[in-house]
């Protein structure tokens, strides 16, 4: 079967600046796959390499078995973006940019696809508005609606529920789980970890330009799993016998323990009582995919 | 052919949307150089006998106005485009290179022509022009809006802030048209002046079209057409290749 996206040692530089370092990884046909990293590492550049609004050092991309710059025409109608800034035409309503966009895409009219996206989106009041006038919940509706306009197999969404409030953010999830069930292959850049954790079978780390981590979010929580439980005390001295099971401390002085089984809590209790210790607070609970982003994130 | 009939139009009605400011505006503008200059120098300058010099005018500055406007039309809409980021819209759209090239390029020369084209019947209004060759005047026209609309297109392409396409028209663009007879004929320069003039291609594209009016000329309109005819091609092979490098579209 035909990689919906394939990337294939893909390097990018910026003067001296590495963004991307030998990146290699597929997607397959029909998966909701998410895209993570901190700030800077890449997820951009990489998006944009695949929509071909960059061009990689070296390496090859391909949407639908279609070469980003060889076949640059094909590749592009096979591939719907939502980019991260909210870009729009000021001259014209929104429904005249989802009629201009579906003509770059070599469809005339498309009213009828262009009514049921809207509505699916909650855009149908908005219609005749000029892009102006649109809070940036709005603006973002367009944007996933204009990415939407030719139908394309694979959607890649950048950011999408940035800066947008929860019952949009919640609107999106449910809009875009739709489009997979329908068959799209959807790949998702997001700060919100839950997000992730929530919608898409598999997770690609980035990190300084390189992939850390590629699997199968189920695999990822698995290999990071554990309770962590977060404790401040009176004297917050930590005593040795509780150095292996710290793993962080956390911004605010914390300390984050990572435990293999709830009964190890009482060992920290203990230790902290042998100290004549006193826990002020403490919060216990399961691993999610933040932990393991961090876990990553912070691996040499 | 969708995509690219879909692009021209959205540049068409671009511009069609502030027509008071595109379109009418220039107009009024050139209506105004027409009237005072007429006005001071009437009867002071004789530049073809028999021309009076208002007729000499009008020509000269319609294709001022055609230049300014097709250059004006690639350059702000490219850079709108490139500093609000919808030209990311374009960019991901499958339009082949040469098709995003020419819905540009029809669009500014559709623009400037329509504008000198408004020129001429204002002036017509208040003077009696004659026509001497109406293919000339339109080919005139139509490959100057096209060498100003390349070089709209190219500063737009290279400029990343707004007043960056002001330098490029007000120290090259402006500078190349007034130098270029567009209130004079060439004749009346000192012999040095008459061969700088030469060579600047303005000067040919003014000519030229002025030919179409009077059917006098400072040169041969072939050899204007000639001159205008290959610094368009050049122009236009520089612009599309430029479009296709991806130059600071395409990071």
């Amino acid at each position: 079967m035909t990689a919906a996206l394939e990337i294939k040692n893909i390097n990018k530089h910026y003067g001296s600046f590495n963004a991307l370092s030998d990146v290699s990884l597929n997607v397959r046909e029909g998966e909701f796959f998410a895209l993570l990293g901190p700030n800077g590492a890449g997820k951009t550049t990489l998006i944009s390499i695949l929509a071909g609004l960059c061009v990689a050092d070296s390496g090859s991309t391909a949407v639908m078995g279609k070469d980003v710059s060889s076949d640059y025409l094909e590749a592009r109608k096979k591939l719907g973006v939502v980019p991260q800034e909210l870009v729009y035409d000021p001259f014209f309503t929104v429904r005249e940019m989802l009629t201009i966009q579906s003509g770059y895409f070599g469809i005339r009219g498309n009213t009828d696809w262009i009514e049921e996206v809207t509505s699916g989106l909650g855009l149908q009041d908005k219609m005749d508005e000029n892009m102006r006038t649109l809070s940036g919940g709005m603006k973002r509706r367009v944007l996933v609606a204009q990415a939407l306009m030719h139908k394309p197999p694979v959607i890649i969404l950048d950011e999408p529920t940035a800066g947008v409030d929860v019952e949009l953010r919640r609107g999106l999830w449910k809009f875009m789980k739709n489009l997979n069930s329908q068959g799209h292959t959807i790949v998702l850049t997001t700060h919100y970890l839950e997000e992730a954790e929530v919608l898409c079978e598999r997770v690609g780390m980035l990190k300084n330009g390189r992939l850390a981590a590629l699997d199968t979010t189920q695999n990822l929580l698995k290999r990071f799993s554990g309770i962590r439980l977060v404790l401040r005390t009176k004297k917050m001295v930590l005593p040795s016998a509780l150095n292996e099971y710290l793993l962080e401390v956390a911004a605010d002085g914390e300390w984050v323990f990572r435990l293999s089984d709830y009964s190890e809590v009482e060992v920290i209790l203990r230790e902290l009582r042998r100290v004549e210790d006193e826990v002020i607070s403490m919060v216990l609970r399961e691993a999610d995919l933040e932990d393991v982003f961090f876990s990553v994130i912070k691996e040499d | 052919m969708v995509g690219f009939y879909t692009l021209l139009y959205k540049e068409l009605l671009r511009f069609w949307r502030v027509v008071f400011q595109t379109v009418a505006a220039p107009i009024l503008t050139a209506l105004l150089y027409l009237l005072i200059f007429s006005h001071i120098l009437q009867d002071r300058v004789t530049v073809y006998i028999d021309v009076g010099y208002t007729q000499f005018l009008v020509p000269g500055l319609a294709m001022m106005s055609v230049l300014q406007n097709a250059f004006a039309n690639g350059s702000s809409s490219i850079i709108q485009s490139k500093v609000t980021g919808n030209i990311v819209f374009l960019l991901l759209a499958p339009i082949s290179n040469f098709q995003v090239f020419l819905a540009y390029l029809l669009a500014s020369v559709i623009r400037g022509v329509s504008v000198g084209f408004g020129v001429v019947l204002a002036s017509i209004i208040f003077i009696n022009i004659s026509t001497f060759n109406f293919f000339w005047i339109i080919i005139f026209a139509v490959l100057g809006a096209g060498i100003l609309a390349c070089l709209g297109l190219l500063a737009g392409i290279w400029a990343e802030k707004f007043d960056q396409v002001a330098v490029f028209q007000n120290f090259i663009v402006m500078p190349m048209t007034f130098l270029s007879g567009v209130f004079y004929s060439i004749h009346s320069l000192p012999e040095f002046w008459q061969q700088v003039s030469r060579s600047n291609p303005f000067f040919y594209m003014i000519d030229g079209f002025r030919y179409g009016f009077f059917g006098k000329s400072d040169v041969s309109p072939m050899v204007s057409f000639l001159v205008v005819g290959i610094v368009f091609l050049s122009l236009s092979a520089v612009t599309f290749n430029v479009i296709k490098s991806g130059y600071k579209l395409r990071t």
